[in-house]
């Protein structure tokens, strides 16, 4: 088990060092210079250099890039171009406003997800199971975004009972019934968002395990079929659910980007896009190397998560 | 052989309510897309005199903010939305195959270079990536077209490369590298042909996620720029008069969704042909 998450971690470290050379050079290539940040219109050519040569710009690539890693490393992420403030402050800030967003949203849709995907697959091809699956198909191609304008227009404008935007209204920070009232509609958007996918999987893979043979034993030993369904498909279901779990890590930080930017929601989301139009290049940097991290750790959690609740898996490895 | 698939293919296309409904209304929105090219339109005229006005029998979409016809609009829309979500599965279906084939034929070096390039490219969220990408390169149509098949290729590669690893094993194939055939010959004419229906099934996939990630890249303000509009940058400029053009929001959602779900309708119904294995066990349970 150990060696397992051993050889896994020897596969994922070098990755995520890969991924930080790749943020890295796409910035590197990008249309912009840095020194443009440290500099104002009145420094002369000579003035500029030298500053350049004393920020290390001049520097060849690899260089530059083990000074930035080594910052990174140090938990130095930088400063914004815009508003000169400490990225790592910010995103204290703004992280755990997406987590309080998303972490919820994430966890009813799994859980619905699996109920409904329990209920549709055990009734396969039943009145039921179609009514699930069409609603499903329609939210598969509906874009988030539409759904939380439809929202937004209907609880917003025309019934007012949600507002439409932010986290807080000004001066009632502490408040929870008023943060209840900012949070309402993103968090349904999203939830709605994440279900029909997770819903599509459990039904699936609650269709394939009713054709096992364990089932049809069961049945043939006169089990009721809920019996069968709570008792052993829906933990069979249950066990690739997990690993979803673990490859939700990344939404942490970027699952509601579109669903912040809508609501103004003051996350991680809107952050990164006001800094993608304002091309503010080191917090678009730490956000790809963070995001890329955690994708793989998601992975990873994954894999470890798997193999710990399944045995099988540790003994073919 | 291929006809007597084709004349299968006809019969459940016509038997499948679903896939038929699907099928006619692509059909519908690409026609209306051509077709509006020869009519004496211009999605951009402005009528200030008109501006937000509600559907009615002269304007049966209503106007935008600036008085523009929004059926219109919304057709030219669907051409931009389309083009790009074609061409950027071709985009993605071309570097995927390429890039499946050579792994799982060449094997060794080459396919732990390719596979460990797709653990890369699958590491970074495709909202991030295709946001960043978009700052470094000039925007328009077509690097819009580039991003996404840039991005979207990693699933089609994995699949392609798990079909060749096994036809690889096949008498046919053993027999055509032993008697000393080319690679690329035995690659163009004995592995593409037999992957052929996983990547058409990946092709339907493809282009309706191609189409979803052009318009919430659009809807982002990454995407198609103006005056050209998609349904992604319709949506844009209709959440500005959410409360007072509810029908602006309305209409361009509608239509990508029906868009998405009948592609994905018809990957299903593909889906059964090109794995016979998966219509047994449909029909079995």
């Amino acid at each position: 088990m150990l060696k397992y998450i051993f050889k896994r971690l020897l596969v994922a470290i070098p990755l995520i060092f890969v991924i930080t050379i790749i943020c890295f050079l796409l910035i590197y290539i990008a249309p912009y210079d840095a020194v443009d940040a440290m500099v104002s219109p009145k420094m002369s050519k000579q003035e500029i250099e030298a500053k350049k040569e004393q920020a290390g710009l001049n520097d060849p690539f690899y260089v530059q890039y083990g000074k930035w890693f080594k910052n990174l490393c140090h938990g130095e992420w930088g400063y914004s171009l815009t508003s000169g403030t400490n990225i790592r402050q910010d995103l204290k800030i703004y992280i755990p406003n997406t987590i309080k967003l998303v972490l919820p949203s994430y966890f009813t849709a799994f859980f619905l997800s699996i109920i409904l995907g329990l209920i549709a697959g055990s009734n396969y091809n039943k009145q039921i199971d179609r009514i699930i699956d069409a609603i499903s198909s329609v939210g598969i191609a509906m874009p988030t975004f539409w759904f939380a304008l439809m929202a937004m227009y209907v609880f917003g404008y025309h019934l007012k009972i949600f507002p439409l935007m932010g986290m807080h209204t000004i001066g009632k920070e502490k408040s929870l019934i008023d943060f209840i009232y900012h949070f309402t509609m993103p968090y349904v958007v999203l939830t709605i968002g994440f279900l029909p996918e997770l819903v599509r999987y459990v039904r699936s893979s609650t269709i394939s395990e009713f054709k096992e043979d364990y089932v049809l034993i069961q049945k043939s030993f006169g089990s009721s079929k809920t019996k069968i369904l709570l008792n052993h498909v829906s933990k069979n279901v249950m066990l690739p659910m997990v690993t979803k779990l673990g490859m939700a890590l990344p939404m942490l930080v970027t699952g509601a980007i579109i669903t912040e930017t809508i609501f103004a929601w003051p996350g991680v989301g809107t952050y990164y896009m006001k800094a993608i139009r304002t091309l503010d290049y080191p917090i678009v940097m730490i956000i790809l190397v963070l995001s890329g991290t955690l994708v793989i750790l998601g992975n990873l959690l994954a894999d470890i998560l798997y193999c710990l609740i399944d045995p099988r898996i540790r003994i073919t490895e | 052989m291929e006809k007597r698939k084709f004349t299968y293919f006809k019969k459940e296309i016509l038997h499948n309510k679903k896939a038929f409904i699907s099928l006619m209304f692509l059909i519908l929105i690409v026609f209306n897309s051509i077709s509006i090219g020869f009519y004496d339109c211009d999605p951009d005229a402005i009528n200030i005199s008109n501006m937000l006005a509600k559907p009615s029998m002269l304007h049966w979409f209503g106007t935008d903010e600036l008085g523009r016809d929004y059926l219109i609009r919304v057709i030219y829309g669907g051409r931009v939305s389309l083009t790009v979500g074609v061409l950027a599965m071709l985009t993605s279906i071309i570097i995927g195959t390429v890039a499946g084939i050579s792994a799982g034929y060449f094997g060794g070096h080459i396919d732990n270079f390719i596979m460990r390039l797709v653990d890369i490219f699958s590491a970074v969220p495709w909202i991030i990536m295709v946001t960043v990408v978009s700052l470094l390169i000039k925007k328009g149509i077509f690097s819009i077209i580039l991003v996404i098949g840039m991005f979207s290729w990693m699933e089609i590669a994995r699949l392609v490369r798990a079909e060749t690893l096994t036809l690889k094993q096949r008498d046919y194939i053993q027999y055509a590298d032993f008697i000393g055939t080319n690679p690329w010959k035995i690659m163009w004419s004995h592995i593409i042909p037999a992957v052929l229906p996983t990547i058409i099934t990946a092709a339907t996939t493809a282009v309706a996620d191609a189409i979803m990630t052009e318009s919430s890249m659009s809807f982002l303000g990454i995407g198609v720029q103006a005056p050209m509009a998609s349904w992604g940058s319709l949506l844009q400029s209709a959440q500005a008069n959410l409360d007072k053009a509810f029908y602006m929001a309305v209409i361009p959602g509608i239509l990508i969704i029906l868009t998405i779900c009948s592609f994905n309708n018809l990957g299903n119904l593909i889906r059964a042909f090109a794995e016979p294995k998966s219509r047994s066990g449909e029909s079995n349970g």
